[in-house]
């Protein structure tokens, strides 16, 4: 019989193992991104950093009964009767006899893991960028930095790389003496950093996203809506350093809003979209000359607009093209797709038959909370002839 | 922990083992203890084992258990091994009394390892049994590369419970009725003797003719529920390293089932053994009133769950009590005689396994103390308790840990079809299968037989078959 303790300081298994699961938990990510990109878990999220999403491909399958229509039993507190409810939906099942030894939970259906929207952004983004960019009046968008790229012997003071002079010092007391140590300092030892005045040049880009707040779109719709959006934003926010958004949402009149007001308003009303492009090109003309900036208008609607209203739509449409790099329209349908909205009556179609210049169009058309992510890279992925 | 503290727990450790064994009688294996920090304990936790192999399921596992620690939810206090002579874990952070509490608990369930006839046939170098299989795993993944073993881990993990811990004796017997064809002897050493066997499937073909039939399964006869076996001998797709990583799985499993088929007695009995052990310790009040606090709390029932350790251990006090004061009908029935208690708990160790001694001790008073009952889920969102009636009660306990919780399921054709297709058999005794984690787990069988693979069970009082032959998934 021994009691023995020892140093198990250098044991690292559990997390190597461990490891091997986080790596299948990234791997996980990847494949399910187009679920991951539309879970409300992250659109609503706020603002925090780390959420919770389910990821499907890391359960461990085995065959195992239904644990919804099993009959279990349990303890009670001593007054339990038939036609007690001891609990809802969610509760774990009895611990005994379902799994064995390597920690097993019974009735978990799915794993959650929590994931850094961050690192998810990175992963969504790898390969996305905005389209069309084109240089544009460079001096509008002149930033300086100041870079420390050279070491001098002169300078001030207040520029002393102590560690690169103390070096030098030890170098040269070797030299002399024989001995690697911290001698008298001399002026020769001393180092002192230098900047240089870096120009940086960026490419100016301003989105209009427009967004139809009309009775026709429903909850769903607008979550969509709003799913696309996010990420937009968070990806423009992270590639460009400078990059403005004009929020306009219209129903029968269009008017510019805030990020805030844009993301949660709820209107009704009908729906005339030629209102929401004729404020775009306004904008676009007061504040956003196309000489200077690169504009990016983005509409997203059910594609239920007003019947007489669609030739001007399509008016406005061709000229902010003209205008713009590039035109994006998304078309939102119900939630479980019917072919309805593929009729000759939505402006999708429309767009599709009768816009001129089609190649600076994008349209896409989602129906599903799995359609956002491919939109996403619809949109937003290489195309021929990048800047 | 100090060099002090340490001394002390080594003189516990030896006091404790004087109680047990001489007082006591219990007659455990000879037992390593070692202290080691929270994260050991959850890594051995999560492996079962010392030295296993890697896999991610078991970083899963790891993770949250040490995350449950971490936020305080939840403890390991003991980690056992079965095994001559056997290791034990005890958590440095542990105070000295939670430890001696531990060390009681961990010698009541060595005697249990020892001497219930479930054990019997464990084997007891298990350790090092799977620091061999772990570094050939590691072999395996230098080889062929991590990926490809951990793929092939998942498929294969996926079925691991459905292996027969007696199939070799089984094997034997037949042999010695003669029904199976002659294999060169089944020595209980020669695990891996069959592989040996692969031979004969080098040259196998889709068309088979009986002749061919009958030679792939030599010594097969089905339904055969050990289906991990099966797939290793038969299956027309897998490496021999395949086969290899199958035979250590499978030895593994064999060795842990027994845990698996004994946790509430195990567990009743060990909690009934530390109790009173630490009475015999005459603890200062101090330390005393912490381990009856720590008893309790780990002999607690939870609502409408099981806890084994609380219902073992109840049912192992009334037998005592039942059999130390037999009432006058069982003096007359069974000649049984006053204070037979103790002796009557040692045979109930020795001889039964949880589905046994459910069955025999769980009686009517007992179910009403426990105040046990059956519950379900109604209009998928209410759980809600379903039926109070002891026996039907006691009968569902049983029902439910059958097979120790899993789905009996069975080969009945390794040829369906005339096209070496397999079909499985769900023996369908009143519960239904998750559907979803079937198909999946169907997907991971066609990738180890490598051929369509199908799956009768029942659904909706009705039997139905599932499909799978590679790429979509069907039914009937």
């Amino acid at each position: 019989m021994s009691v023995q303790r020892n140093d198990w300081s250098l044991q690292r298994k559990g997390q190597i193992d461990q490891e091997r699961h986080k790596e299948r938990v990234r791997d996980a990510i990847k494949k399910n991104l187009g679920s991951i990109v539309s879970n409300e878990a992250i659109i609503l999220s706020d603002g925090k950093r780390r959420v919770k999403v389910p990821i499907r491909s890391l359960d461990e399958y085995k065959f195992r009964f239904d644990y919804r229509k099993k009959k279990h039993v349990g303890t009670g507190d001593g007054k339990t009767q038939v036609g007690d409810v001891i609990g809802r939906e969610g509760q774990p099942g009895p611990g005994v006899g379902s799994g064995q030894g390597a920690g097993d939970q019974p009735g978990q259906e799915y794993y959650e893991a929590e994931v850094d929207i961050d690192e998810i952004a990175k992963l969504i983004f790898e390969d996305l960028h905005l389209p069309y960019l084109e240089d544009k009046a460079k001096q509008a968008v002149q930033s300086k930095t100041t870079k420390f790229t050279e070491i001098r012997r002169a300078g001030i003071l207040a520029n002393l790389d102590k560690r690169r002079s103390i070096l030098e010092n030890i170098k040269r007391t070797a030299r002399e003496s024989g001995d690697a140590k911290l001698g008298r300092f001399k002026k020769e030892d001393l180092r002192y950093r230098t900047w240089e005045e870096q120009i940086k040049y960026e490419s100016n880009a301003v989105v209009i996203a427009m967004m139809d707040v009309s009775g026709s779109m429903g909850d769903f719709k607008k979550y969509i809506a709003r799913s696309f959006y996010f990420w937009m934003v968070r990806f423009l926010r992270t590639k460009y350093d400078h990059v403005e958004i004009v929020f306009i949402s219209h129903h029968t009149e269009a008017k510019e809003v805030s990020e805030e007001q844009f993301f949660t308003q709820g209107e009704s009303g009908g729906t005339v979209v030629s209102s929401a492009y004729r404020l775009a090109l306004n904008t676009v003309a007061e504040r956003f000359p196309p000489r200077d900036w690169n504009v990016y208008p983005f509409h997203f609607s059910d594609g239920d607009n007003y019947y007489s209203d669609n030739d001007e739509a399509v008016r406005l449409a061709d000229e902010l093209i003209s205008t713009c790099n590039l035109f994006g329209y998304g078309e939102i349908g119900e939630e479980g797709a019917s072919s309805y909205r593929r009729s000759t009556g939505a402006l999708l179609s429309i767009f599709k038959d009768r816009l001129k210049n089609q190649q600076r169009f994008v349209g896409v058309r989602i129906d599903d909370k799995e359609d956002v992510y491919p939109a996403l890279k619809e949109f937003f992925g290489k195309r021929g002839d990048q800047a | 922990m100090n060099d002090r503290e340490v001394k002390e727990l080594e003189e516990a450790v030896e006091q404790i083992w004087e109680i047990a064994t001489v007082k006591f009688g219990l007659d455990p294996f000879p037992v390593r203890f070692e202290i080691v920090p929270a994260s050991v304990m959850y890594e051995i936790g999560s492996y079962a084992l010392p030295g296993r192999y890697s896999h991610w399921t078991f970083g899963k596992a790891y993770h949250r258990q040490k995350m449950m620690y971490d936020f305080g939810l939840s403890k390991i206090y003991e980690v056992v091994i079965n095994s001559n002579p056997s290791y034990a874990f005890l958590l440095e952070t542990n105070s000295i009394t939670q430890n001696k509490m531990v060390i009681a608990h961990v010698l009541g369930h060595v005697d249990f390892f020892k001497n219930n006839v479930y054990f019997s046939k464990t084997n007891r170098r298990m350790v090092d049994e799977a620091a061999i299989h772990a570094r050939r795993m590691s072999e395996y993944e230098f080889k062929y590369g991590r990926k490809v073993v951990e793929e092939f881990l998942d498929a294969l993990l996926s079925i691991e419970e459905h292996v027969d811990p007696h199939l070799f004796i089984r094997k034997e017997s037949r042999n010695a009725d003669g029904r199976a064809k002659d294999e060169p002897g089944k020595r209980r050493e020669g695990r891996y003797d069959d592989l040996f066997a692969k031979d004969e499937l080098a040259e196998n073909s889709p068309d088979s003719d009986k002749d061919e039939k009958s030679k792939l399964q030599p010594d097969h006869l089905l339904p055969e529920k050990d289906i991990v076996h099966y797939l290793m001998k038969h299956s027309p797709v897998l490496a021999d390293w395949q086969r290899d990583v199958m035979a250590m799985i499978h030895e593994e499993m064999a060795y842990f089932i027994p845990q698996m088929q004994t946790k509430i007695l195990n567990e009743g009995w060990a909690s009934i053994w530390h109790s009173r052990i630490m009475r015999e310790l005459d603890l200062p009040t101090s330390n005393h009133l912490e381990f009856a606090e720590l008893h309790a709390g780990v002999v607690s029932p939870h609502k409408g769950q099981l806890n084994p350790y609380y219902l073992g251990y109840r049912i192992l006090e009334d037998i005592e009590k039942r059999w130390d004061k037999p009432t006058k009908e069982d003096r007359e029935k069974f000649g049984r005689q006053d204070g037979q208690g103790r002796e009557k708990i040692f045979e109930v160790r020795e001889l039964d396994n949880d589905i046994s001694f459910l069955r025999n001790y769980l009686t009517e008073e007992l179910c009403e103390e426990l105040d046990l009952f059956v519950y379900q889920l109604v209009d998928d969102e209410e759980w809600t308790v379903t039926e109070k009636a002891w026996e039907k009660v006691r009968n569902q306990l049983v029902a439910n840990m059958t097979n120790f919780g899993f789905p009996y399921i069975e080969i009945v054709d390794g040829d369906y079809n005339h096209n070496r297709e397999l079909y499985l058999m769900h023996r369908f005794e009143g519960i239904e299968l998750d559907m979803k984690y079937a198909r999946k787990t169907l997907e991971y069988v066609h990738k180890l037989w490598g051929r369509k693979v199908h799956l009768e069970t029942v659904v909706d009082e009705e039997a139905l078959v599932l499909h799978f032959d590679g790429q979509e998934h069907d039914e009937d």
